[in-house]
């Protein structure tokens, strides 16, 4: 028989190394999946994660699009970080990027057609208040109301959705569009452009804005009061309020700074990669964010190399799907995985694995 | 008596790091109220529990009755007539006393015959209880009661008792020990655990005593003092707190009609509390848990918001103020809870460091953590305190629960306090360490600090306080100086045994 049993401390190696056994795991399963779909599992598995980066004739489009793909995943997943760890549960992330969107473009195309340098700036903090706005009403009403912040925030995704889609159609179309929805491109207009800084790096500004984002995390998890205070939130919620945290501020404080970094993540999108307002603008970045923070361990440098990882299989699938035919949700299955052993290893750091029977109360 | 009724043989139980008990032999005979005596972590817990079959023995033997005894898990012990009453009662607050005796009974009969067995055993051993009332409404004596009966019903040859008196009354304690003394002329031999030496005198016959889980001794405690069975746990002689006497300085806190309504379902409001604390004093606030001491505790510490005018501190209302706005001014508490409340489970002592100490000791500047100077702090709260621990980067839950008190209590301790408001100071840690916590604070009340002391041990409370009173369904009685006070005053202001005095004879 096998038995857990709980560790007095946490395995500081076992939380370091179940991210990479896991990813051999899914490699392995994947792989065994890949072959009953008769594909060639070691070619499968070359094409999503090695031949993104490294491949003679796609590495150059690709390469560049990791950054591109990691960089809101990132900024998104490390303000949700805080939020988690103080076992606050943002799950409307994509609502208040939307929103983000919407108000750092309508604030760009306000002036248009101006080219102020001044202009990009203004609208990456419209971006910021527009996502701490939208993230400000589950908050409310949470600490008002004693609302649940995960309902309230994700239906208020389905609320920013059809806000999109009016904008696009409607009060932000292009006027000189022929009718089609969509609004001007903004990444072609001088101003309001967040163009790719170093050619070749898929690097904009928003990628810039997600390593930034890494570090300052850092900083506060690992030396700021108000990191400590997250932390002893979430684990122990008693000794937090005898401490002296305010948990109704902590509320406020971590689904705002979360509602920012999504919504600047998503400015920082339309004025970059998307270039501007359509109908399907976000891709569940919002969502997949959520994903990228459990699977960093809600730790500023995993979420790094989460969001890195995750990006890397996201323009590895499409390659497979590209050059092998993969079918899609085969794709997703194997994304699926990943986070299925991800979490399933997670006991190994808390728990240890004994074989054999002992007395057990 | 020449065969006992168990006789323990060698038993050894190690855990990784620490061998809980070695070669541990004693026996015991019909009939006999046997003390098990010893310091947190000597391994009176391991012993027991091998005993009622929660843990198994790495080696030595047991026999109960001259034949070997070897239970696989509890239930095949309570077959063979060991029962075992714990020190934290496993019962359904929501279920009446007869479906939680049923809960706990392999071929419950029909509830008819069971309630007519329970007010049955009850008369029989003076345990008052009606069977069909809702064990949330009970006192915690009155559970112990559900606990004992669902015990009896078994027809136990050996009792076992974990620390059964820490949360009664002077009059439920009567009541209690007049049931195990007819158990016990009746043949049932009891195995009784406590830390209160003057009730192993008063109700037991044979002692044996651990240390660092090995017997280092027996005795029989009517022949032996006090204070020679607390030399035989510890293994060096105990000094006595105490301090010289001093006048009280001026009125530092003062709460005047404190009133606060019940934060939960099973919480207790607090009703038109009135007290005052004087530098150099200790006011003592007896009374049994659940009565109101952890809201009056929340209350002064600032975790709960504190009515308008209610406290006072220097003459100024504390109402608005917050915990750590609370702690600047030097107002401190440490609550009873350890793990979750007043130490965070799965974070190191340095990182509990922080918990309380970040204003006062200067550990954070500006926001920002020094984790030098809080790992400096962790480290004297360590050294100071005695507490056994591998270092400062142990998770708290891995300390024994005796070893993170006197952490949690030396970290306020140390921040000089101007009133400290502490629950529970010494529940669990042993005689040496609580005599060392009481010295304490005896000594922050030495140098001018207000100090409030929370506590169901009545003799601590008697021992350390300047004036005494009592909490009970959330009123506090007037203070009365401690000095002269005798227990059955103590009990009365407790509320008696919730009225069942005329069961104690």
């Amino acid at each position: 028989m096998i038995r857990l049993e709980k560790r007095p401390t946490p395995s500081r190696a076992w939380s370091l190394g179940t991210p990479i056994l896991a990813v051999i795991l899914t490699m392995i399963a994947g792989g065994a999946m890949f072959a009953a779909l008769g594909q060639d599992p070691f070619e499968t598995i070359r094409v999503i994660f090695w031949d993104p980066l490294f491949h003679e004739r796609f590495a150059g489009f690709s390469r560049p699009q990791l950054l591109v793909k990691a960089g809101p995943l990132i900024l998104i997943a490390i303000g949700l970080s805080l939020g988690f760890r103080a076992g606050i549960w943002n799950i409307g992330a994509e609502g208040q990027y939307i929103v983000g969107t919407l108000a750092g473009a309508a604030f760009g195309l306000a002036f248009y057609p101006s080219e102020s340098p001044l202009l990009f700036p203004g609208m990456v903090l419209a971006g910021l208040l527009g996502g701490w706005l939208w993230a400000m009403i589950p908050a409310l009403l949470k600490v008002f109301a004693n609302t649940n912040e995960i309902l309230v925030s994700l239906l208020l995704v389905y609320v920013a959705e059809a806000m999109l889609a009016s904008a696009a159609t409607g009060w932000l179309r292009n006027p000189e569009g022929q009718g089609f929805p969509g609004s001007r491109n903004l990444s072609r207009h001088p101003g309001t452009d967040n163009p790719e800084l170093f050619a070749g790096t898929g690097i904009h500004w928003g990628v810039l804005a997600a390593f930034i984002a890494v570090i300052a995390a850092y900083v506060l998890f690992q030396r700021h009061m108000f990191g400590y205070q997250i932390k002893l939130a979430g684990q122990a919620p008693r000794a937090a309020r005898f401490s002296g945290v305010n948990p109704g501020r902590l509320v406020i404080l971590c689904l705002g700074i979360s509602g920012a970094l999504a919504g600047a993540a998503g400015l920082f999108e339309v004025s970059g990669p998307a270039g501007q307002i359509t109908i399907d603008f976000n891709v569940g970045y919002g969502f997949t964010a959520i994903i990228v923070a459990f699977l960093g361990r809600l730790h500023p440098i995993g979420i790094l190399f989460a969001g890195l990882l995750m990006a890397l299989t996201y323009i590895g699938g499409e390659l497979a799907q590209l050059i092998l035919q993969v079918p899609a949700p085969a794709i997703q299955a194997f994304q699926g995985m990943l986070l299925f052993f991800l979490l399933a290893l997670d006991v190994l750091s808390n728990y240890r694995v004994r074989f054999g029977r002992e007395g057990v109360a | 008596m020449t065969a006992p009724l168990l006789d323990l043989r060698g038993l050894t139980k190690a855990y990784p790091g620490v061998i809980a008990n070695d070669d541990v032999s004693f026996a015991i005979q019909p009939g006999e109220v046997h003390a098990l005596l010893g310091e947190n972590g000597a391994g009176k817990s391991t012993l027991v529990k091998m005993i009622y079959g929660l843990v198994k023995p790495d080696s030595g033997t047991m026999a109960l009755n001259d034949a070997p005894y070897t239970p696989a898990e509890p239930r095949a012990a309570r077959a063979q007539g060991v029962a075992m009453v714990f020190q934290h009662f496993s019962l359904f607050e929501a279920l009446s006393v007869a479906e939680n005796i049923a809960l706990g009974m392999e071929n419950p009969p029909k509830p008819r015959d069971l309630s007519a067995r329970i007010r049955d055993v009850s008369q029989a051993y003076g345990l008052p209880l009606d069977p069909e009332s809702l064990v949330g409404d009970l006192s915690a004596g009155e559970r112990q009661r559900v606990e004992i009966i669902r015990c009896l019903l078994q027809d136990p040859k050996l009792l076992i008792m974990d620390e059964p008196t820490s949360v009664l009354t002077p009059q439920e304690v009567e009541i209690l020990f007049h049931t195990l003394r007819k158990l016990s002329a009746e043949g049932t031999a009891i195995l009784y655990i406590s830390h209160k030496l003057e009730e192993i005198r008063a109700l037991c016959d044979a002692a044996t005593i651990l240390r660092l889980g090995k017997v280092v001794g027996a005795c029989d405690p009517k022949q032996t003092s006090a204070a020679q069975m607390a030399e035989m746990m510890v293994g060096k002689s105990l000094a006595q707190p105490g301090r010289d006497a001093s006048d009280p300085g001026e009125v530092l806190l003062k709460a005047t009609d404190l009133s606060l309504p019940a934060a939960s379902a099973f919480g207790t409001p607090l009703r038109d509390i009135s007290f005052e604390v004087r530098a150099g004093e200790i006011l003592g606030i007896g009374g049994v848990a659940g009565n109101g001491q952890d809201e009056l505790l929340a209350v002064l510490s600032g975790e709960r918001a504190t009515p308008r005018g209610a406290v006072e501190f220097n003459g100024a209302d504390l109402a608005t103020l917050p915990p750590e706005a609370r702690r600047g001014i030097g107002i401190l508490s440490a609550p009873e809870e350890r793990l979750g409340h007043a130490a965070a489970p799965d974070m190191t002592l340095t990182e509990n460091a922080v918990l309380t100490g970040a204003t006062r000791k200067g550990l954070a500047k500006n926001g920002f953590i020094s984790w030098g100077r809080a790992r400096a702090f962790a480290d004297e709260i360590i050294a100071r305190f005695d507490v056994r621990t591998p270092g400062n980067h142990v998770a708290a839950r891995a300390l024994s629960g005796g070893n993170l008190q006197k952490y949690v209590v030396g970290r306020e301790i140390l921040q000089d306090p101007v009133v400290l408001v502490i629950n529970q100071p010494t529940w669990g840690v042993d005689a040496s360490a609580a005599a060392d916590i009481r010295q304490a604070l005896l000594d922050l009340a030495q140098n001018g600090a207000a100090v409030i002391v929370i506590s169901q041990d009545l003799d601590e409370l008697l021992e350390i306080s300047d004036r005494f009173c009592a909490l009970n369904e959330g009123r506090l009685s007037d203070p009365r100086p401690a000095r002269g006070l005798s227990m059955e005053e103590i009990g009365l202001m407790l509320g008696g045994a919730h009225g069942m005095q005329e069961a104690a004879i």
